[in-house]
């Protein structure tokens, strides 16, 4: 969590220069869902996610050197400046693709889990979405066929109460997101987002029901980002599109994955504070040679701008 | 190569494509509406399941968006899908996935992931079916970076190219015409590939070039015939695979005949002839003996009457009248 936090943190002040120009969906809060889902999955274990998908990626194990050099434009990027920040890919670890377009890689997920159904190869693959894209019609004809081949895939939608500037209240009916999962019989679990304990142990099961072969699970995971749709703040361009309350941010800074983490190993006596000052040293050192490695890196040459098109 | 004159129609070479590829292939499978019903797809599926079981001929609910994107997903996971739609204009609900996804994969992840998949359409027309059960939409897809597209006139083609296309590492469209399906020619009984790119002189000539693809191939040949008859010698290219297209068979014609027909089955503006044509102008200016001519679909959606489906598809007879304008102006 704090690996995603401050990486992504470490962003912010390159987009308000305009050294970072693509478009950047930080994650900050949401840090829990991509930590505790991922460390249930194996290296070969797919998932795909979406626009706010550098937490996913770095849970699963992508090179932050190459997802910031990526962010920048550079060669060395994990898709050779060719992507940008909605681009992240690492099919070594399982990483099997992000894009922008709202629920675009739910079906490609299912893809992934009906290539290990018809292999039997017991691989699990994550789909990551937001509510937004509970609009889309892909998301139901996919839970359908999930259902009906019994899939090895989880459908995890992480909840923040808006679809871009659109509070929730606004694009539904039922807020609860978790019921449109009975209706094609998958189990809908809502859970916590924001507490990476609960959030693990949920994962863990639906793995492991995965893995038996039992079918898909789908997950709501109630969260909330604490950064703009795009960018560290909506009103970034004057546009004054984050409408949402103050207080409503307030109350869920207060539920902050990382401080409640980090209250839980004090308490428990887990950890000590000298402990977790390590453990952000660490960390801190860590994003600082990732953004030294993307600084330094080449930006692609003109003369290579038709790579990649097709691959013969 | 064999020798063997065996006959096959054009529905049972695909057929026997997917037989072949799928024995050789344990990573390819079948993915679509209908593939278990003739009525959905003719003889074209006939004794897979049988041989390789349901689990890799997997015919689906009707989520065109959805199983399009699963042949996608399960092809960046290391199988090779085949996706299958019965009908052209159906596959437009899985727009997304084909352009969005699979077209611009490589590209937008640099290079670290393609997608080896067939988006497999069958154009499907004639008998009054209307606008949107007719759509041959080869010249849209043609415009999007990243898609390769196949659209073969014979069974020995068909054979060849599919095996070709599956093999691919790149998504490729593969349009059929149902107008084919009963047609016979030779096909070797082994497994070939056909290059995606390429295409072929179907008849030789001096006096005018004639460019065509897939069922208007055969349309035609027989106006190459009629002409013959009267003396007008045309070349006949067979295009094959619309994209990647093979340009430098057709200006190597043009530079020889000075005359140009483009006979292409889908709407006159922005389609493939539109872009051959151009082409010529770039790379022949000033060496013409006469402008170039179209033949292509008037803009507008397919009727269902049959007075009107009569005029509406071009036949043998207008790519004649096209021929002797040309010659003799």
């Amino acid at each position: 969590m704090l690996r995603i936090r401050l990486a992504e943190e470490s962003l912010v002040d390159p987009i308000l220069k305009g050294e970072i120009r693509c478009p950047v969906h930080l994650y900050s809060g949401e840090e829990a869902v991509a930590t505790g889902i991922c460390a249930n999955l194996e290296k070969t274990d797919y998932i795909f996610g979406n626009h706010r998908s550098h937490g996913h990626y770095l849970a699963k194990g992508g090179d932050m050197g190459q997802m910031i050099a990526e962010i920048y434009g550079k060669e060395s990027g994990c898709s050779r400046g060719r992507g940008g920040s909605m681009h992240l890919i690492d099919p070594e670890n399982g990483v099997m693709g992000i894009v922008p377009i709202v629920a675009g890689t739910i079906s490609l997920a299912l893809g992934a889990a009906l290539a290990s159904k018809i292999r039997n190869d017991r691989r699990v693959t994550v789909t990551f979405f937001g509510d937004g894209a509970t609009g889309e019609g892909v998301l139901y004809e996919s839970m359908n066929f999930a259902a009906l081949k019994k899939l090895p895939i989880i459908f995890a939608c992480e909840n923040n109460l808006y679809s871009t500037h659109l509070p929730i209240r606004e694009i539904r009916v039922n807020n609860n997101i978790s019921e449109t999962a009975s209706p094609f019989k998958i189990p809908g679990i809502r859970v916590e987002g924001n507490k990476v304990l609960e959030v693990y142990d949920a994962a863990k099961k639906a793995v492991e029901h995965c893995r038996r072969g039992d079918g898909p699970v789908f997950f709501e995971f109630l969260t909330y980002r604490f950064r703009g749709h795009v960018g560290p703040d909506d009103n970034i361009q004057g546009s004054h599109v984050d409408i949402r309350p103050e207080e409503e941010i307030e109350e869920w800074r207060r539920k902050d994955p990382i401080d409640d983490l980090k209250k839980y190993l004090l308490t428990s006596k887990i950890c000590a504070d000298s402990e977790i000052s390590v453990i952000y040293d660490e960390v801190t050192d860590e994003v600082n040679r990732a953004t030294d490695f993307a600084l330094k890196s080449d930006y692609p040459k003109p003369s290579d701008l038709l790579n990649y098109v097709y691959k013969s | 190569m064999s020798t063997k004159a065996r006959k096959l129609t054009y529905s049972l070479a695909i057929n026997e494509a997917l037989k072949q590829i799928m024995k050789t292939d344990d990573s390819v499978f079948i993915i679509g509406q209908g593939v278990k019903s003739p009525w959905y797809v003719g003889n074209t599926c006939k004794d897979l399941i049988s041989l390789y079981g349901e689990e890799r001929v997997i015919d689906t609910p009707i989520s065109e968006n959805a199983m399009t994107g699963a042949g996608v997903g399960a092809s960046l996971a290391g199988m090779k899908a085949v996706v299958m739609h019965p009908r052209v204009d159906f596959s437009l609900y899985a727009f997304d996935p084909i352009i969005n996804q699979a077209a611009n994969w490589s590209y937008m992840n640099g290079g670290r992931a393609s997608v080896p998949v067939v988006f497999w359409l069958a154009v499907n027309r004639g008998g009054e079916q209307a606008a949107q059960h007719s759509q041959d939409l080869h010249s849209l897809f043609s415009h999007i970076p990243g898609l390769k597209i196949i659209s073969p006139s014979n069974a020995f083609d068909v054979k060849g190219l599919l095996i070709s296309a599956i093999k691919d590492p790149d998504p490729v469209v593969f349009i059929d015409d149902r107008w084919l399906y009963n047609k016979e020619d030779v096909v070797p009984e082994e497994i070939y590939e056909i290059p995606l790119g390429q295409g072929v002189i179907r008849v030789t000539g001096d006096d005018v070039t004639v460019v065509a693809s897939s069922f208007l191939v055969n349309e035609s040949v027989i106006a190459a015939g009629v002409l013959k008859g009267e003396g007008i010698k045309a070349e006949l290219i067979d295009l094959r695979s619309i994209k990647p297209l093979d340009f430098e068979l057709i200006i190597k014609s043009v530079a020889k005949t000075g005359r140009l027909v483009i006979v292409d089955g889908s709407w006159a503006t922005s389609n493939i002839a539109s872009e051959i044509s151009a082409t010529i102008n770039e790379k022949l200016f000033g060496k013409l003996k006469s402008s170039v001519v179209r033949l292509s679909l008037p803009d507008s959606p397919a009727p269902a009457s049959k007075t009107l489906e009569a005029v509406y598809y071009i036949k043998s007879g207008q790519i004649i009248q096209a021929i002797r304008n040309v010659v003799n102006s």
